[in-house]
């Protein structure tokens, strides 16, 4: 019965795997030779927005788009590029929404500036804590 | 019928929660009492009507009822039968069904059993709770009806996205909305005390152990889903900076420095209206995430702003509720009078710098979670991720962990450095030692260098408190305290040990080839079909084996599902004490080779035990609060208040020279 089972859904998964049209690109799953490169790769991986999904890097997705630009990135670093010169050429290509990396820009800057507030907010907090001494024996209220 | 039944139990509950709220009302006015007294039973029956709604969604979900539209467009027939029950909050109605009976439950158990509180502001609170109740039951009637019905019943449902069905995640909305919705009880309880003005430190003990029950639920929440996208999602990552990820989080943070402020205001009487202040903004946050995870404005805010009937909706609530506690508090605050007085080197200081730097972290999710919605609204689109939130935050959490490190060796009110720099000092030199080790550790980076020095400071200074202590006298709060501290160190080694040390192997194999990655060694045996219930999946049979250590078997799974067509990743996971290595099997080339994915991750597994601990903490403290509350109510002369509240006694030991 089981056997049966098994027979049946090797059938059925046939024509799934039909389904999925072109082959995944050779770096898409499969990491370079050098582990050198293959760890510059990996890092600007983590940093780039898989743009089909919702919030994963393209280092965490099964997309085939996602794939598709691993690929990129491996062969891109494999030849020589720096990450950042492969970072370039991706966000000219799909724009900022594909990389995470911070940049700050005319679009970006409240997101620099408000942490910058936060943080003064909480040394000023802090600060005037300091200032209010207490007195040693009981103080009023 | 069970579907109408349903239906009437929710519109009688929301009846209910209209006589709670006048019932409150008139209470809070000294008006008619046998009026008022209502409010108690309207909350509680409220909660038996919510209960019976809820279960009779269960119930045309497990018979598969498709002339309801809700399981015809979210179940299947050949569903096994827990992904039938988990599939009733897998969706946009249950999941508000959910949320109404969590709120209804909280309203019903507060009104049932809290007998501490002022009856003015017990009257209060319910007439709040059921002012906010109103709101999302009118939400889940008029716009998201779990029990609608079909006019032609269709042959067989949509089915239920596979990711769903798992069953980590048929128990992490559950213990998820109990934290969140949990939390309108603080909220309910601050609302109540600006109308009253009665912020005691009475009041703060009647809070606590409501928060402290949300907390635990959302912390085991949180932890249970960052576990679930581990092994689910099939990449090996743990916490994506999500915004929905980060919609569990922001209440989280937010309930974590209200527990820490809370406890100020319940032993020194200080941090009065900051403590409010925390109460108001950790269900606007659970109310903040709901909205963002129930309008739709996460996949697009065009796709919102083009069906926006639900978003307007929950966002109309939002406005309502949380700019409504805020003028509230705006109007109020200045008349609660300042608390007492603290010096910095207190517990009341280490316990600021806790609040501020939680509250600041908070702020900077809030903004990176809020920013690419807004600038896409303008039609803008920026991503923020883990490059932006990961170094943004340690700013923030860094000098807490070295503040956690003090804080809890000192007294109340005031203390002196010179009596806690033992262990201080210690603590310090372990961490300055393992960083200057850790430098020298190839292509670390500096945050887990500092996670990792860290880590093991917090964890020693963590259970400093209870040196001295005759640990069986100890009182179960303080125990928890430090359980939770050393969570947080266990959690942090974790995610600092995975990130510096994983090892990652992508290859495609043939079978009979042998595969290597960090200390493990494996061979591909076999690759065979298997079916499930809804699903058939080629299953790669594999052979791994630790350093030369015994051979273990791993199974992972590339699954197809039928209903709805959708392929997923069955992870293998072998276990060890030191770390797990991770296992999945992609498709296969057009070589005959298979993709397989290996990661060697050293001491993940810590950063859920971490968790856990954390958790656990809040049980103890829990327990020992309860505890301790019930024995001052039978009138035994109790002070394990004071006791569990005072830093520890000062050790015989102490000065030795």
């Amino acid at each position: 019965m089981r056997l049966l089972a098994a027979l049946l859904a090797l059938l059925m998964a046939a024509p799934l795997a039909a389904q999925s049209n072109a082959p995944p690109a050779p770096y898409a799953y499969q990491q370079l030779e050098d582990p050198a490169l293959e760890e510059q790769a990996t890092e600007l991986m983590h940093t780039l927005r898989c743009i089909t999904c919702q919030s994963q890097s393209i280092a965490d997705s099964d997309a085939p788009m996602a794939g598709n630009m691993r690929h990129q990135v491996r062969t891109r670093i494999a030849n020589g590029e720096s990450p950042e010169a492969v970072r370039a050429w991706l966000v000219s290509r799909y724009g900022d929404y594909v990389s995470y990396e911070p940049v700050a820009s005319a679009s970006t800057w409240p997101l620099f500036v408000i942490p910058g507030i936060l943080l003064l907010i909480a040394v000023i907090v802090l600060l005037r804590r300091v200032g209010r001494r207490v007195p040693v024996e009981g103080e009023g209220a | 019928m069970i579907p109408e039944l349903g239906l009437a139990a929710l519109w009688l509950a929301a009846a209910l929660a209209a006589l709670q709220l006048l019932a409150g009302f008139v209470g809070t006015r000294s008006g008619n009492a046998a009026f008022a007294a209502l409010a108690r039973p309207a909350a509680t029956l409220q909660a038996f009507l919510c209960i019976i709604a809820f279960c009779a969604l269960l119930y045309v979900f497990a018979v598969t009822d498709l002339s309801v539209q809700l399981v015809a467009t979210n179940s299947h027939s050949l569903k096994p039968m827990i992904f039938k029950l988990s599939g009733a909050w897998g969706n946009h109605e249950g999941s508000m069904l959910l949320w109404v009976t969590v709120m209804a439950m909280a309203g019903g158990l507060i009104a049932l059993i809290e007998r501490r509180l002022p009856e003015k502001t017990m009257m209060a609170t319910l007439c709040a709770q059921a002012f906010v109740a109103l709101g999302f039951y009118a939400f889940l009637l008029l716009s998201s009806n779990p029990f609608e019905r079909l006019a032609e019943v269709p042959p067989e449902g949509n089915g239920l996205n596979p990711l769903l069905q798992d069953i980590g995640l048929a128990f992490h909305p559950p213990t998820l909305y109990i934290g969140y919705v949990g939390l309108s009880v603080a909220f309910s309880f601050a609302v109540a005390a600006l109308l009253t003005r009665n912020v005691t430190p009475d009041f703060a003990r009647v809070m606590r152990p409501w928060v402290l029950g949300a907390w635990i639920f959302l912390t085991v929440g949180i932890t249970a889903g960052s576990y679930w996208a581990y092994y689910e999602l099939g990449w090996g990552g743990w916490w994506f900076w999500d915004p929905v990820e980060n919609a569990s989080l922001m209440p989280w943070l937010a309930a974590t420095a209200l527990l820490h402020s809370a406890s100020v205001l319940a032993a020194r009487d200080a941090l009065r209206t900051w403590t409010i202040m925390l109460g108001v903004i950790a269900f606007s946050m659970s109310m903040l995430g709901t909205f963002l995870v129930r309008s739709g404005i996460l996949t697009s805010v065009h796709a919102f702003a083009v069906d926006p009937e639900r978003g307007s909706f929950i966002l109309a609530l939002l406005t309502l509720y949380i700019g409504g506690a805020l003028v509230l508090f705006a109007l109020r605050a200045n008349t609660i009078a300042e608390g007492e007085r603290f010096a910095v080197m207190s517990r009341e200081g280490a316990l600021v710098v806790n609040n501020v730097g939680l509250t600041a972290i908070l702020g900077v999710v809030l903004l990176g979670t809020l920013y690419p919605l807004l600038t896409e609204a303008f039609d803008v689109r920026v991503s923020v991720g883990p490059p932006y939130f990961n170094p943004v935050s340690a700013i923030f959490f860094l000098p807490m962990l070295l503040v956690l490190m003090v804080g809890p060796l000192l007294r109340w009110k005031r203390d002196d450095f010179t009596r806690v720099r033992k262990p201080v000092a210690i603590a310090l030199a372990v961490t300055i030692v393992i960083i200057i080790r850790a430098v020298f550790w190839d292509g670390i980076g500096l945050l887990p260098l500092l996670g990792l020095g860290l880590a093991a400071g917090v964890a020693i200074a963590s259970l400093a408190p209870l040196q001295g202590r005759s640990l069986r006298r100890t009182p179960l709060a303080i125990w928890g305290m430090c359980i939770a501290h050393f969570g947080i160190a266990v959690a942090l080694f974790g995610m600092a040990a995975d990130t510096a040390f994983q090892k990652e192997r992508l290859v495609a194999v043939s079978v009979g080839d042998t595969v290597e990655v960090g200390a493990w060694t494996g061979r591909l045996d076999s690759v065979n079909a298997v079916a499930g219930p809804n699903w058939t999946a080629m299953q790669a049979n594999m052979h791994l084996s630790y350093d030369g250590g015994p051979e273990l078997e791993a199974h992972p799974q590339s699954r197809n599902f039928w209903a709805p067509v959708m392929e997923t990743s069955e992870v293998a996971l072998l276990t060890r004490w030191n770390g797990q290595l991770y296992v999945a099997v992609g498709s296969q080339g057009e070589d005959g080779r298979w993709q397989l994915r290996l990661w060697w991750k050293p001491f993940v597994t810590f950063i859920w035990y971490g968790g856990l601990l954390i958790a656990l903490g809040g049980v103890l403290s829990l327990i020992g609060r309860v505890r301790s509350d019930l024995r001052r109510r039978r009138g035994e002369a109790d002070d394990s208040e004071e006791i569990a509240d005072a830093a520890p006694e000062p050790e015989p030991e102490a000065q030795p020279a």
